[in-house]
């Protein structure tokens, strides 16, 4: 077996560029006022004011008040993290932090423009991207594609742009796969929601480098509600990435976003997510795909950051020979409670579907695997692979697992895998005895543990991984 | 010249005792033999060396090139140039050989300048005269690993290291003939007036090939005799009855 040394040396190299951010460095905040806030609190005019300042066709404002009464009329879920903490009175729903949106960063306002460099956005979009969104609070304040693919017909804006521009585009697409009445979260999204992007690829476009978005939640006890929708055309092919961070306050931040993939047939989509919310947000995100005839669907998730996660992408394989896979990566650091997992709903014949779920759980940490896995009768010859496995970093971590199967085709083949482990006392001392401090060996060893989700995801995102996998562990001193 | 003093040493694991007032210098140029029956509190004396968190130490010291090392980590004993290579070598899942080495490596020699390549030309050559396979590289450390492979990967990791003292706990057991010719032959090709080794054994084969200019036996925790070679051809062929005897 040959080494790949360029590869080698091009992480080492990434790693030391990457180095100089530290986690501190997320979590700073601006004093920038909103140019527009609807204050605390949530009632019918609030949604009417958020729709009128947005200038919403009609059929938009009456999808949000009819989202608003479903989302009153749903009790907070109590199956899963204790959700008490939500302040629902006191979060600030809409803030807009200016008037603008431009495709060009250097007209973003100062300070929200420093913001995004700070965090090497700007740099990241010319180096890799085809291209990007940046979201502050409420809005999307910078959008921007390279022209090839403008000129190919793809679409990338944040959604209320598209909701202006491409309206029958959007209503075709807008809560079809996630409707409102999915769960109270997805509800109350659709009643304030505000940014988000929009990406359509047409038949047949196949984008080599990735789209991005990156939301940036600023304000305190704010609440940050996004819907993306990305559209992969027939036989197109797309990848789309999303980064998120928060500065940490003493009041908690809600973030609900909702996103919906549609995967058409014999498209390709993934879709990446590194979330790295600050530990004083409860991040309630629904994500869906739904995937026709001989399509893909690729979920590529790290969970690293907030205070309380529950997360579970589902992919509807709706056509035959779709397919979905889903790695994700959550951490669950000192205080937060990931409760995580996937869905794979199988509705159509030779569909199959692979799940692979990694959770660490440092010091009181919990992280709780969910899944559902589903096929359909008529489903036949349908295939589906569950894998979790969970790093135990503490002696109070914990971490628990709750896969549920409804299998209704008896010519459907699936299997579960499931592990728990710990990080021991003679492992970090062997790589010690070689000179690697406690934080190296023993983020070598989270590192390791997570080798084989590594080995598949995009590299820019394993050298993202891995340096904030690196920047937690090295937060908590004595590890075992 | 590197130096290591142990001095009037005294270790425990819990409330056990398992050092007791050991006292040994090596310095660079020697080498060393330990021996002693099983259980005698060979390995036990490694692992302290190494800094082990398992085992305390209540009184005495451990130094290289003067500067004490009881109260440190392992990594800053690494740093200092100890070694040890472990009688049982653990596994640690989905590290990569080739991430380990070069990370320990540039631990240990922060001010040394090698560009990737050439330091896995160096570990490939290595390697080959181990008798481990290049495709271990990409493979993780101990992971499915023979016993005998384990032994020759830490042979491997020394001389990557380059340490100043070394510790070898049982390098020759699970090793075949060949095996044990190749491993030792790396260890005397890594022999110089600079490094120092203790060699800890209890069979006298491996100090056939490489000969030691000391033996030390060791019996509960306790240096009990010291002297030539002589001693280990004696112990081959009488076993330890007659020093618990004398
Ligand atoms: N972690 C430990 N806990 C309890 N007893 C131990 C531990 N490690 C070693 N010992 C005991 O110390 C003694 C010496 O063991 P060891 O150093 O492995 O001997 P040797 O290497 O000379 O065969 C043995 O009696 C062993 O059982
Ligand atoms: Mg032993």
């Amino acid at each position: 077996m040959e080494i790949d040394y360029r590869k080698d040396e091009e992480l080492e190299k990434l790693l030391k560029e990457l180095k100089e951010i530290k986690q501190n460095d997320y979590e700073f905040h601006d004093n920038l006022k909103p140019v527009y806030t609807t204050g605390t609190g949530l009632n019918r005019s609030t949604v009417e004011e958020i729709s009128e300042i947005k200038k919403e066709p009609e059929w938009m404002r009456r999808l949000r008040l009819k989202a608003l009464e479903i989302f009153q009329s749903k009790p907070v879920p109590t199956w899963g993290p204790d959700l008490s903490g939500i302040d629902w009175e006191n979060t600030s729903y809409y803030n807009r932090p200016d008037e603008r949106r431009v495709n060009d960063w250097n007209e973003v306002p100062d300070q929200i423009k420093q913001t995004f460099q700070k965090l090497g956005i700007p740099e990241i979009e010319q180096k890799y991207l085809a291209g990007s969104v940046a979201q502050y609070d409420s809005e999307g304040v910078y959008h921007n594609l390279k022209k090839v693919w403008e000129d190919k017909g793809v679409v990338f804006m944040d959604l209320d742009s598209a909701v202006q521009k491409y309206p029958d585009l959007v209503k075709e697409y807008y809560c079809k796969a996630v409707p409102v009445t999915d769960n109270k979260f997805a509800a109350l999204n659709g009643a304030v929601w505000s940014g988000g992007s929009f990406l359509y690829v047409p038949k047949g476009v196949q984008i080599d480098m990735p789209l991005q978005t990156y939301f940036r939640m600023n304000g305190e006890a704010t609440g940050q509600f996004e819907h993306t929708i990305v559209i992969a055309d027939e036989g197109s092919k797309v990848h789309y990435i999303e980064g998120c961070t928060a500065p940490r306050y003493d009041r908690d931040s809600l973030h609900s976003a909702i996103v919906e993939i549609y995967v058409k047939k014999n498209a390709k989509a993934r879709y990446t997510s590194v979330q790295n919310w600050s530990k004083s947000v409860y991040n309630m995100p629904t994500k869906r795909a739904w995937v026709d005839e001989h399509a893909q669907m690729e979920w590529v998730g790290g969970s690293l950051g907030s205070k309380v996660t529950m997360l579970y992408p589902s992919s509807y394989l709706r056509g035959a020979y779709a397919t979905a896979s889903n790695l994700n990566i959550a951490l669950a650091g000192a205080g937060t409670y990931k409760d995580t997992g996937a869905k794979a709903l199988h509705f159509a014949p030779y569909t199959s579907s692979r799940i692979v779920a990694k959770s660490i759980s440092i010091e009181d940490g919990k992280a709780v695997y969910r899944g559902l896995l589903r096929v359909n009768k008529g489903a036949i010859n349908s295939k589906s692979k569950v894998q979790c496995d969970a790093l135990l970093i503490n002696d109070e971590s914990s971490s628990f697992t709750y896969p549920h199967d409804e299998i209704y085709e008896p010519t459907a083949t699936f299997s579960h895998e499931a592990s728990v482990g710990k990080i021991g006392t003679e492992e970090l001392t062997y790589l010690r005895s070689r000179g690697l401090s406690e934080d190296e060996a023993s983020s070598m060893i989270v590192l390791g543990f997570l080798d084989d989700v590594m080995r598949e995801i995009p590299m820019e995102f394993a050298v993202e991984m891995n340096r904030l996998i690196k920047l937690e562990m090295s937060k908590y001193g004595a590890v075992g | 010249m590197s130096v290591l003093e142990i001095k009037n040493l005294y270790a425990r694991v819990e409330d056990k005792e398992l050092i007791n007032d050991l006292s040994l210098t090596v310095r660079g140029g020697e080498i060393h033999a330990l021996m002693g029956p099983n259980g005698a509190g060979k390995s036990t004396l490694g692992y302290v060396l190494m800094g082990h968190p398992n085992y305390t130490v209540t009184s005495g010291s451990i130094r290289i090139d003067g500067k004490e090392l009881v109260g440190t980590t392992p990594e800053e004993r690494a740093k200092n140039g100890l070694f040890l290579a472990f009688q049982n070598p653990v596994a640690v899942q989905g590290v990569k050989l080739s991430t380990f080495l070069r990370t320990a490596y540039n631990q240990v020699h922060p001010n040394e300048k090698m560009s990737i390549q050439d330091f896995y030309d160096r570990v490939k050559l290595h390697m080959k005269r181990v008798g481990l396979e290049e495709s271990f590289i990409s493979r993780s450390v101990n992971d499915g690993f023979s016993g005998g492979e384990r032994k020759r990967f830490e042979i491997l990791q020394m001389i990557i290291l380059r340490p100043k003292i070394v510790v070898l706990d049982e390098i020759d057991s699970g090793l075949d003939v060949d095996a044990l010719k190749m491993v030792s032959e790396e260890i005397k090709e890594y022999y110089s007036q600079d490094v120092g080794f203790l060699i800890i054994t209890h069979y006298q084969r491996i100090l056939k090939n490489i000969e030691p200019q000391f033996v030390h036996v060791m019996m509960n925790g306790k240096m009990i005799m010291e002297g030539s070679n002589d001693i280990s051809l004696k112990i081959e062929e009488q076993g330890y009855d007659w020093i618990r005897g004398a």
